[in-house]
């Protein structure tokens, strides 16, 4: 009792997931909307940019759980690798376009955001850059996942990619990183500190700290909430399809 | 393995190996580009370096669906596998092949195109050098995703979906490498960096390309 192990059997996983969905599901909407109202109507508008500084509550955690949802796929694609659970290799297949749409959230949020700020509805920011290149990882993923019949190699080429495709995102990433200095030398418009996660605790105040952790707590239980969702139905789809083709045997 | 070596490099050789394809294709995207930005020297100066890189890129992309759907479909695949050769080692000759039937050419062409597009004179030994240095890894990666894709039918727009955002620290810092060479600016960090991403694909991804392969072969 008490092993991790043992929600690898997809039917105790299922009956698990019965019992928690709904208490998950209903703490990820009120954390969602206490955080969101709290956020919108409750926090003064910021000195210089505005009411337009509230669209954080949606961009950040969005963006969070971009970065996240990948790291997620990258655990359970390993689990899948090494110990061959079904359940963990559809939990990756289930969180990919989740994360597709923090990605968008994401990228949209911050267009929205920076086109009255900025000027512009988009730049070749590193940060910007490298979520364009993190959505392009994820649509390749469920591209590959759904082009592939068989289910089991499906799930292992998926997984080799997820791995492989870390290491170069992070890749990517410095080396955006590199290229954008490279050719912006000493531009400071793009200095996105605002929005940023590493920002948010050093400088945003209090007043917006509180509602937006209770956005990113929202946006996580949302997310658990939903790939216990996907995750069981993918379970279901696997085994209706496995008794179809034992009534097709018989 | 050297045999299977010369045996892929007779193959491209051959009519319909498709050998000069990248290299023609190269050629269009560069004499494209002029007539979809207008001829003015300076811009193309100022922007050869990249539109070498990408046309190169794009030409090495072509091909690579032909790294091993061909002897996927005849079987050559399935008993390559199951002689004593490791499928690491295959993989890396096949990688190899690709590279130079369709890297060497391009490297080779480069500074002709380059002068098409008015490359500065310093610019050509950088161009050369980074092409040189970027190509082989290009070939590897694209390896890997056609192992990837080797099992699905049509799966040659997927490899490039897959592989393009796989492409981008090469490209940059390839492209990064050959604009400074010919703005005349420091070299040294694009440079290492190039080399290091070149020695590091060459070193650990054969074993992925193999690991998929084998997922596939299965």
């Amino acid at each position: 009792m008490g092993s991790i192990w043992e929600y690898a059997n997809p039917v105790k996983f299922s009956q698990t997931v019965s019992r928690f969905l709904m208490p998950v599901a209903i703490l990820a909407a009120i954390a969602t909307i206490v955080g969101l109202v709290w956020g919108f109507f409750f926090t003064p508008d910021d000195y210089r940019q505005g009411s337009t500084v509230k669209i954080i509550y949606l961009h950040v955690p969005s963006a969070l759980m971009a970065i996240n949802i990948w790291f997620m796929m990258l655990v359970t694609s390993l689990i899948w690798l090494v110990r061959r659970h079904h359940v963990s290799a559809l939990a990756a297949k289930a969180a990919a376009p989740v994360g597709v749409i923090m990605t968008l959230i994401a990228l949209w949020t911050g267009a929205v955001w920076g086109q009255p700020m900025w000027g512009t509805w988009w730049a070749w920011d590193p940060r910007l850059t490298s979520f364009l290149i993190l959505f392009l990882f994820y649509l390749g993923y469920i591209a590959l996942w759904e082009a592939i019949d068989d289910p089991d190699t499906a799930a292992d080429l998926t997984a080799v990619l997820c791995i492989v495709g870390s290491v170069f995102a992070m890749l990517s990433r410095y080396a955006v990183n590199f290229w954008n200095q490279g050719l912006h030398q000493g531009a400071s418009i793009m200095r996105a500190g605002a929005v940023t996660g590493s920002d948010v605790e050093e400088k945003v105040s209090n007043v917006f700290f509180y509602p937006l952790m209770m956005c990113i707590i929202g946006f996580v239980l949302f997310f658990i909430a939903l790939v216990l969702l996907r995750t069981r139905t993918e379970i279901h789809k696997r085994r209706t399809r496995a008794l179809l083709a034992r009534e097709r045997m018989a | 393995m050297k045999a299977l070596l010369f045996r892929d490099l007779k193959l491209a050789f051959r009519a319909g190996g498709g050998f000069g394809l990248g290299i023609a294709f190269f050629l269009i995207v560069v004499i494209l580009v002029p007539f979809s930005v207008g001829p003015e020297s300076g811009l193309l100066t100022k922007i050869a370096p990249g539109v070498l890189w990408l046309g190169a890129l794009l030409a090495c992309l072509l091909s690579l669906d032909r790294i091993l759907a061909l002897d996927w479909e005849d079987g050559t695949l399935d008993l390559v596998a199951t002689s004593p050769l490791p499928l690491e080692g295959v993989v890396t000759v096949k990688a190899l092949a690709h590279w130079l039937t369709t890297g060497v050419p391009l490297v080779v062409a480069a500074p002709v195109f380059g002068v098409l597009l008015n490359l500065p004179p310093q610019g050509f030994v950088w161009l050369v050098t980074s092409l040189a240095l970027g190509t082989p890894a290009l070939s590897v990666i694209g390896t890997f995703g056609a192992a990837l894709t080797v099992g699905i039918k049509r799966g040659g727009l997927l490899l490039s979906l897959l592989i393009l955002p796989l492409y981008v620290p090469t490209l940059i810092f390839g492209a990064e490498l050959a604009r400074r060479g010919a703005e005349g600016q420091d070299i040294t960090t694009p440079l290492f960096m190039l080399a290091g991403i070149t020695f590091g694909v060459i070193a650990l991804l054969p074993f992925a390309s193999a690991l998929v392969l084998r997922m596939n072969l299965r």
